[in-house]
């Protein structure tokens, strides 16, 4: 497979992408949530994707990690295919995923869940008879520690505040160390400090890891200071940095026009 | 840290201990035809631990397990039938349906050591084929319950009408059996079962205390509260279910096969649906996830059922299910939650005695302090 060199809106190095979606349309009953979309990430890449409600940004999302199926278009990551790739197989072969509303285990401690992200080893049988090594419990701790949970690391999570569950789930998609991130919403229903420390976080992480992040939250994207693709009607509509994405045309309208609250300031 | 010891350690270690000091004193106190009762009730909370594995633990609510509980009564059941006779002899029942050669599959349980593997290993590999089947086919929830129990009709149904194989609806009688030289019915025998089938509800304790003490047992919690969320981390929750609920079907092979010798028979009124439904009962009474709930359940409420009727034979049926709507809506995880999240204190300030306070009574006796308290000191996993 030759894959095709790529032209990183952020640096203007030429790499190979980590993830290519090649023309990829998903279709629910004739709907089509995404509709010959392309796009590239390169590697250590911190990356936006915006949209109005209904752009498709989460069945993007559910396209590379393998709980929707395209119905045409080729997913890439590294080179290989993920079309029909079971979702934790998908996961090992390092893709982690934040999901909209914090999703971590309520009736284990912060600990556990980290142990379970953590485990580089996933069946049944290593879990029986195998041990976490010290590296993965000094990593959980560390976790713990850069997420500011180490106090309450053994009551279950379910108890834990709103962004102390967000944070938690950042960690463990930390814990699991994948090459590239995938974060829907981490922001939503944080406080504005809160917000701000996701934002550094996250720009800690690319580099190392390769970051996407899907947001609503204008402001959050402009703390980001990465490069923006806006998905309009599941197909990216422009990409660019975020004073040129503000100031194309095309996405006043689609903002603007659409909708009236006025979201996109 | 007095009152620690107090309720804690005490609500964690008396249901345990009663049953330990129970099993010891009960032969000699209980008459024989009492003692039996109780091992059968012992070996149904064998059945009942599986069934806190997969439905506590994991949340698959099986309504099928009375399939593994039969499959193990009927290995040991067809054993017994077989070692009491002369070389060319065949069981008694097959002559009524003009049977001259003994089935295939009967030849096997000639052996007790094969015996004692098919005990738990059929219903192992038949609940781990069922199960990889709809695992992998993401059947789950209230799916998952009802094709359980139509496995069951089917397996009931099957049983029930093969004479010529298994004496259909008649089943097969171990009574007259010898165990090591033992009539299986006598008094001496049914007490050393008593005996085994403590040993093994201990055993089978242990095992399932193992199996969900760890990151393995953390797994089985993850997808119970969030599969996809687990999927997405790297795990097949395909695997885990099947190796529990095969894990669960061993477990009631032992069960169904302790229960046959001591009840004397196996037929395929085992698996007839109210019984299967009747072991989840068990568990929601004892209190899912909890392990000691589900055996304390079985015996409880079977014992119940035996006392209650023998003096008032038409109740029990509303009387059970009165329990269950009881624990359905006010003690949602049974006897032994409720006796762990402090229950007996409450009824105590209920009846205006309170607790006594170590501190200030005020700040003891506030409910959310006590919840933060009870979070912090052993909610936590």
């Amino acid at each position: 497979m030759t894959t095709a060199p790529t032209t990183s809106p952020g640096t203007g190095a030429t790499v190979p992408p980590l993830l290519e979606l090649r023309g990829v349309s998903v279709s629910f009953d004739g709907f089509l949530a995404l509709n010959d979309l392309n796009l590239r990430l390169a590697p250590g890449e911190l990356r936006a994707v915006i949209g109005p409600n209904g752009a498709g940004k989460t069945t993007f999302l559910d396209v590379i990690t393998g709980k929707v199926r395209p119905t045409s278009g080729e997913v890439l990551f590294r080179g290989r295919s993920l079309v029909g790739t079971a979702e934790h197989r998908i996961a090992r072969l390092g893709i982690g995923r934040k999901f909209q509303t914090p999703r971590v285990y309520e009736n284990l401690s912060p600990r556990r869940n980290l142990e379970l992200a953590v485990s580089r080893r996933c069946s049944p049988f290593d879990l029986l008879f195998g041990r976490l090594d010290a590296t993965a419990r000094d990593r959980v701790q560390h976790l713990l520690g850069v997420v500011g949970l180490e106090l309450l690391a053994q009551q279950p999570a379910g108890g834990l505040s709103h962004g102390q569950k967000q944070w938690l789930e950042i960690a463990m998609l930390v814990a699991q160390d994948p090459q590239l991130l995938l974060v829907d919403e981490p922001v939503a229903g944080l406080t504005d400090e809160e917000t701000e420390r996701t934002a550094d976080l996250l720009r800690q992480l690319a580099g190392e890891h390769t970051v996407l992040v899907i947001e609503h939250d204008m402001e959050f994207i402009r703390d980001l200071q990465s490069p923006v693709t806006v998905l309009h009607e599941g197909r990216v509509l422009c990409e660019g940095s975020m004073d040129q994405v503000q100031s194309d045309p095309q996405v006043i309208e689609v903002y603007l026009g659409r909708e009236s609250e006025g979201e996109f300031k | 840290m007095a009152e620690l010891f107090s309720t804690r350690t005490l609500g964690r270690w008396l249901p345990w201990l009663l049953i330990v000091l129970a099993a010891l004193l009960l032969p000699v106190l209980l008459p024989p035809f009492r003692l039996n009762l109780l091992g059968r009730f012992l070996a149904l909370g064998i059945a009942a631990l599986g069934i806190d594995l997969i439905w506590g633990f994991t949340g698959l609510l099986s309504l099928g397990q009375g399939i593994f509980f039969a499959l193990g009564g009927y290995a040991l059941g067809m054993h017994l039938q077989l070692q009491a006779l002369q070389p060319g002899q065949l069981p008694e029942f097959f002559s009524l349906y003009g049977v001259k050669a003994l089935p295939a599959f009967w030849q096997p349980f000639h052996s007790a050591l094969f015996t004692l593997f098919a005990i738990w290993l059929i219903p192992a590999l038949v609940a781990g084929v069922l199960g990889y089947l709809v695992f992998r086919n993401r059947i789950k929830g209230v799916y998952f319950s009802i094709l359980t129990q139509a496995a069951l009709l089917v397996f009931f149904n099957f049983f029930n009408g093969q004479q010529k194989l298994i004496n259909g609806t008649n089943g097969l009688k171990t009574d007259t059996a010898r165990i090591l030289g033992q009539l299986a019915g006598s008094d001496g025998m049914q007490r050393n079962l008593f005996w085994l089938t403590l040993v093994l509800v201990i055993g089978a304790f242990l095992l399932c205390r193992w199996l969900t003490g760890g990151r393995f047992g953390d797994a089985l919690i993850a997808i119970r509260d969030d599969e996809p969320r687990l999927r997405f981390t790297g795990y097949n929750p395909t695997a885990y279910k099947t190796v529990v609920f095969a894990v669960a079907g061993a477990l009631a092979g032992i069960s169904g096969a302790l229960y046959t010798v001591q009840s004397g028979i196996v037929s395929p009124q085992y698996m007839a649906v109210p019984f299967s439904i009747e072991m989840v009962i068990w568990v929601a009474v004892g209190g899912r996830g909890t392990l000691i709930g589900a055996v304390l359940g079985a015996v409880l409420i079977n014992y119940a059922k035996s006392l209650v009727s023998e003096a008032l034979p038409e109740t029990w049926l509303f009387i059970q299910g009165g329990l269950f709507l009881l624990v359905v809506t006010a003690l949602p995880d049974g006897l032994v939650g409720w006796w762990r999240s402090g229950g007996p204190g409450r009824i105590r300030a209920m009846v205006g005695w309170p607790a006594p306070a170590a501190t200030y009574p005020e700040l003891d006796l506030d409910p959310a302090v006590q919840a933060e308290k009870t979070e912090w000191q052993g909610g936590g996993r």
